[in-house]
């Protein structure tokens, strides 16, 4: 305890900070978990009671191994210690299983890996450059990027009340981001594949990765004009990358291919008979669009236009992932929303490839890839705005207008993270730490980019007061008025579609500034 | 305040905790028949909100004093009223006369754990950003810092929220009192001083260092014009704000004997459970309790008492100065902790929250006194299921201090405030040098032996001739450690206005 002291004592205020965030991720340990927990457990037993060979068989649990190799050798990992725990837990047959072990078992194999994320946050303040750097500490960049991304709202609740793996994961993502940023390519590439094979959902910023890598370090001139110049190309450092992803693919899938299970890996990895949403709408374009739907048949209904006995009875207030089926727009194949998505990603890669900007451009093109898989992609989770914020967070402390549209993102994503957490004894706590990183990131923000125009515009600050109100009829007003039964679905309708609408517009306007973002001199960026 | 944003961060962060460890048990939790604290503040509701008003104090056969009855003053039964229906709103049931006697479930727990968070954000939290706003001499971001650590204070937070009780109610009131008194609003100090008392007579431990302090500035402005005056207003005030809080009471003279006999329940004993006082530290020794008769043992308590905060507040009255002011609440509140009749354990609360107020005067030994307070109630605490929250916030509160305050950088004497001290005892012995780092070596093995006791405590089995033995130890070694800090708080006091008048006579 006194070396804790020490460490943070000598201005230390890094350490301060992480240890600060853990010692509360320690006090949420007794708040609820949801089936995550549970799925978590499971994975545990199948990989430390079975065989490699009927990892992706096992289908006793509902919720059946569904993350690629990497993630369920991790899970093995952790089921060795888990037996110190409760070796009960480790029983595939125990459903539902959670003593206080288990559940202090769980909570800690989270706080403890979320140190690769400390680390990686450690590693990206290095690469902030700290021209702005004022005499506070306050008003450093540094310090307010790392308590944005430590701090995090939405990893927090995700991570240790929800409960899931993000931290470590996420903290893999800023680490290969960092890499990038220290020219150490071969590194990042690598911590990226490995990513991959921890969690597929990282295939989404898969492309900024590519085009990077392959028109920034493949090729090692450009033309005077900026455009690639084709002779300059590296042979040697394709081959190599190459080499990379394929080891690491070889390493994660190759027992696998072995085994002849590959069908059945991806199967389990990509379920497409998954809904075009989950049970609440991620705030996206989709929700915007079964709205729409929503109003229009409500509409049509009134103004007897439709036939009342023809509407599909889809409810949208059970937690079970089902299919929502349109009555009045025409509804969304798999096929659609991927082609959706690539025509959204598409303007971005462009972008990267033809005005190269160094690696504020990729990560520019890698938030841009996220968000925009984010809005189009088939049953998204509001849980994937994650893969915007945190490295939006890196672009937020550089530039007003990035930071303007940082904490538009921001606070209606985390904003869109509440019906995560519905039991009462939740409540305050995901309003209190939503207040506390909402206040913080828009204050410090605001006074490290006083000297220039204001970060919003009217509109966007009544937009953003608009979430409180929004929150006070939800959760305060709406549960004791009539329309409990009726509408059952209403609060849940409104939050996604409020913060569909920030989310697109956030999108639209990042968009818009890199596209229309005039290319750095060529000097500059050498 | 330009850092306003900071100060809402910190008010946020200290409200996220203090509703983290709420989640946790509470006292007594399903343990029939007595159940605990948390029992006892239902149990006032149910009385309060069924029974008429002249009964609440009174033995009868809806109101079993031997129950958990009201033996607070008429303040907290206001205050169990007005929750009272607020829970009637929501289910009756949880304040049904005789069938809701021990009632447990998620939606009470949440209920109850709700009206301790408003009461605190109500009164205790405001007190304290006023406080830091108004300290003088500090950056903003010092303020901010202080502000931080006082909110953190593991001590009031675990027994608050984890143990439950409504200690943020008395000590914001009397927070509300300093802040009055030391910024010349003394009759609205008074006041709320006199709500603090009207809540928790356990506040009686600050009112020495209220009085002599008003009585000082009344003496500064001469007895015979100005300071009369204020005198007539402030025995005014007083008299009038116990009246309008006793009032159902005062009518009959049966009615006012029956509160104080239930507020000072002398056959109660001279101490309750483990305290880390003199009288239970002593009975490892030698069994004062068995061997004195009750009305002997009073009377000792009390001399001790008198004896040992009598130069503190005489000099306060002589000179009476706000930051005097503060340290001789110090001091007499651990006077009476150590030494008075009848004491509890969480009784140190009174302690620490006038050790907070000079947190930013001397870090290093604040710090090290608000841990050993809250090592202290360790026994109550590990006796209510609070291990995990009790480690994680004495452990975050550890950080803020050493990173606000960078507390083992101010060790040198003039920081601890014993410059003066030194100075005159190197008059007589020259080789006086060495006190700063004899403290840094016992504050080293203060936190050894605290952490060791903790691991022990919660590892080994007590042997069986002694199932007490680990509690015994935590309070004979806080016991130790309270004493050193009555010296050490004492010298403070004694020998601050020599360095003023030093001060002056350079200047």
């Amino acid at each position: 305890m006194a070396a804790l002291g020490l460490a943070a004592s000598g201005g230390n205020w890094f350490s301060a900070l992480a240890l600060g965030v853990t010692l509360l991720k320690c006090l949420l340990i007794p708040t609820y978990h949801s089936t995550d927990f549970e799925v978590h457990r499971n994975w545990l037993a199948i990989t430390h009671s079975l065989p490699v060979s009927q990892w992706y068989y096992e289908e006793t649990s509902e919720w059946t191994l569904d993350y690629p190799p990497f993630f369920a050798w991790f899970e093995y990992a952790l089921s060795h210690v888990a037996k110190y725990f409760d070796q009960e837990m480790l029983n595939i047959h125990n459903l539902n299983y959670a003593s206080a072990k288990t559940l202090l078992f769980q909570r800690f194999s989270v706080i403890f890996t979320d140190i690769l994320f400390v680390y990686a946050v450690h590693e990206c303040c290095k690469c902030i450059d700290g021209k702005k750097a004022g005499k506070e500490l306050t008003e450093k960049p540094k310090f307010i990027l790392s308590v944005l991304l430590l701090w995090n709202f939405g990893l927090l609740i995700v991570d240790h009340i929800h409960f899931q793996y993000n931290g470590f994961l996420m903290g893999l993502m800023l680490l290969s981001i960092a890499r990038l940023f220290q020219k150490r390519h071969m590194e990042g590439a690598l911590l990226f594949a490995v990513l991959l094979h921890f969690k597929h959902i990282y295939l989404y910023i898969a492309p900024a990765y590519g085009i990077y890598l392959l028109r920034s370090y493949c090729f090692t001139a450009n033309k005077p004009d900026g455009s690639v110049r084709w002779n300059s190309f590296n042979f040697v450092r394709l081959i190599s990358l190459g080499l990379i992803v394929f080891l690491v693919s070889a390493l994660s899938l190759g027992p696998f291919l072995a085994l002849n299970q590959l069908p059945q890996v991806f199967s389990r990895l990509f379920p497409f008979k998954r809904g075009l949403c989950h049970a609440y709408w991620a705030p996206n374009f989709w929700a915007l669009y079964n709205a729409l739907d929503k109003v229009l048949s409500v509409i049509g209904l009134k103004l007897k236009l439709l036939d009342p006995n023809k509407i599909p009875k889809a409810s949208m207030t059970s937690g079970l992932v089902q299919q929502f089926q349109h009555t009045v727009l025409p509804s969304v194949t798999p096929l659609a929303t991927l082609i959706c998505t690539l025509i959204a990603i598409l303007p971005s890669i462009f972008c990267l490839w033809f005005k190269p900007q160094g690696p504020k451009g990729f990560l520019r093109c890698l938030i841009l890839c996220a968000l925009s898989s984010f809005m189009f992609g088939w049953h998204v989770h509001e849980k994937a705005i994650l893969l915007a914020i945190l490295p939006m967070s890196l672009l937020s402390v550089g530039k007003a207008g990035d930071a303007s549209i940082f904490l538009i993102l921001t606070t209606t994503g985390h904003y869109s993270l509440f019906p995560l957490l519905f039991t009462a004894p939740e409540l305050p706590i995901k309003i209190l730490l939503m207040l506390l990183f909402t206040v913080y990131s828009i204050s410090s923000l605001k006074t490290l980019f006083r000297k220039e125009k204001p970060l919003f515009n009217w509109m966007e600050t009544f937009y953003l007061l608009g979430l409180g109100p929004l929150e006070v009829f939800c959760e305060f007003v709406f549960p004791f008025t009539s329309w409990k039964l009726k509408y059952s679905f209403l609060p849940l309708l409104l939050t996604s579609a409020y913060c569909a609408v920030g989310i697109t517009y956030a999108w639209f306007k990042l968009y818009v500034s890199v596209l229309t973002d005039p290319p750095v001199s060529k000097t500059k960026k050498q | 305040m330009e850092k306003w944003y900071l100060m809402t961060t910190v008010v946020l962060i200290g409200l996220t905790v203090r509703w983290t460890v709420s989640l946790n048990s509470y006292s007594g939790a399903g343990k029939p028949p007595m159940f605990g604290d948390y029992e006892a503040q239902r149990h006032w509701q149910e009385i309060t909100f069924n029974l008429p008003i002249k009964q609440w104090y009174f033995n009868s056969t809806d109101n079993n004093l031997l129950y958990w009855g009201l033996d607070y003053p008429p303040l907290t039964a206001y205050h169990s009223l007005l929750c009272a229906y607020v829970a009637k709103v929501i289910n009756p049931d949880w304040i049904a006369l005789h069938t809701s006697r021990g009632y447990e479930s998620q939606a009470h727990k949440l209920f109850m754990r709700a009206t301790v968070l408003i009461a605190d954000l109500l009164i205790y939290i405001p007190a304290v950003v006023l406080y830091c706003c108004c300290l003088k001499e500090m950056s903003t971001k010092k303020k901010v810092a202080n502000a931080l650590c006082i909110l953190l204070y593991p001590g009031l937070i675990l027994i608050d929220y984890g143990h439950f009780q409504y200690n943020s109610v008395s000590l914001g009131f009397a927070l509300w009192g300093v802040l009055g008194v030391s910024c010349h609003w003394d009759l609205l100090g008074s006041l709320a001083f006199c709500l603090a008392i009207n809540y928790k007579q356990m506040e009686l431990y600050h009112s020495l260092p209220f009085f002599c302090f008003l009585l000082g500035k009344c003496f500064k402005k001469g007895l015979k014009g100005k300071g009369f005056v204020l005198l007539v207003k402030l025995a005014c005030t007083v008299v009038a704000s116990f009246v309008l809080c006793w009032l159902p009471f005062v009518t009959e003279k049966e009615q006012t004997l029956q509160v104080l006999r239930r507020l000072f329940p002398v056959d109660r004993g001279l101490f309750e459970d483990k305290v880390a006082n003199i009288w239970c530290s002593l009975s490892v020794f030698l069994k004062i309790k068995n061997i004195l008769p009750r009305h002997t043992q009073i009377k000792i308590s009390f001399c001790f008492t008198f004896l040992s905060l009598l130069p503190a507040c005489i000099k306060l009255i002589l000179q009476p100065s706000p930051k005097g002011f503060r340290y001789t609440l110090v001091t007499c509140a651990l006077s009476f902790f150590l030494f008075s009749f009848q004491v509890h354990e969480k009784s140190i609360l009174l302690v620490s929250l006038p050790v907070c107020l000079v947190l930013n005067e001397i870090p290093f030994m604040s710090t090290w006194f608000l841990l050993v307070s809250t090592f202290s109630m360790l026994p109550l605490l590990l006796k209510d299921d609070l291990l995990m929250p009790t480690v994680v916030t004495v452990v975050a509160f550890f950080i803020a201090c050493a990173t606000s305050f960078s507390i083992f950088e101010k060790t040198s004497e003039e920081e601890l405030q014993l410059k003066s001290f030194s100075v005159s005892v190197r008059k007589y012995l020259p080789c006086f040098t060495f006190l700063p780092r004899v403290i840094q070596r016992l504050f080293l093995m203060s936190a050894i032996t605290m952490v060791l006791l903790t691991l022990m405590t919660v590892t080994l089995d007590p042997p069986q001739k002694f199932p007490d033995l680990f509690p015994v130890l935590v309070c004979f070694v806080s016991c130790l450690k309270f004493l050193f800090f009555l010296v050490y708080f004492n010298i403070i006091i004694m020998w601050d206005s020599k360095s003023g008048r030093n001060q002056k006579k350079t200047d």
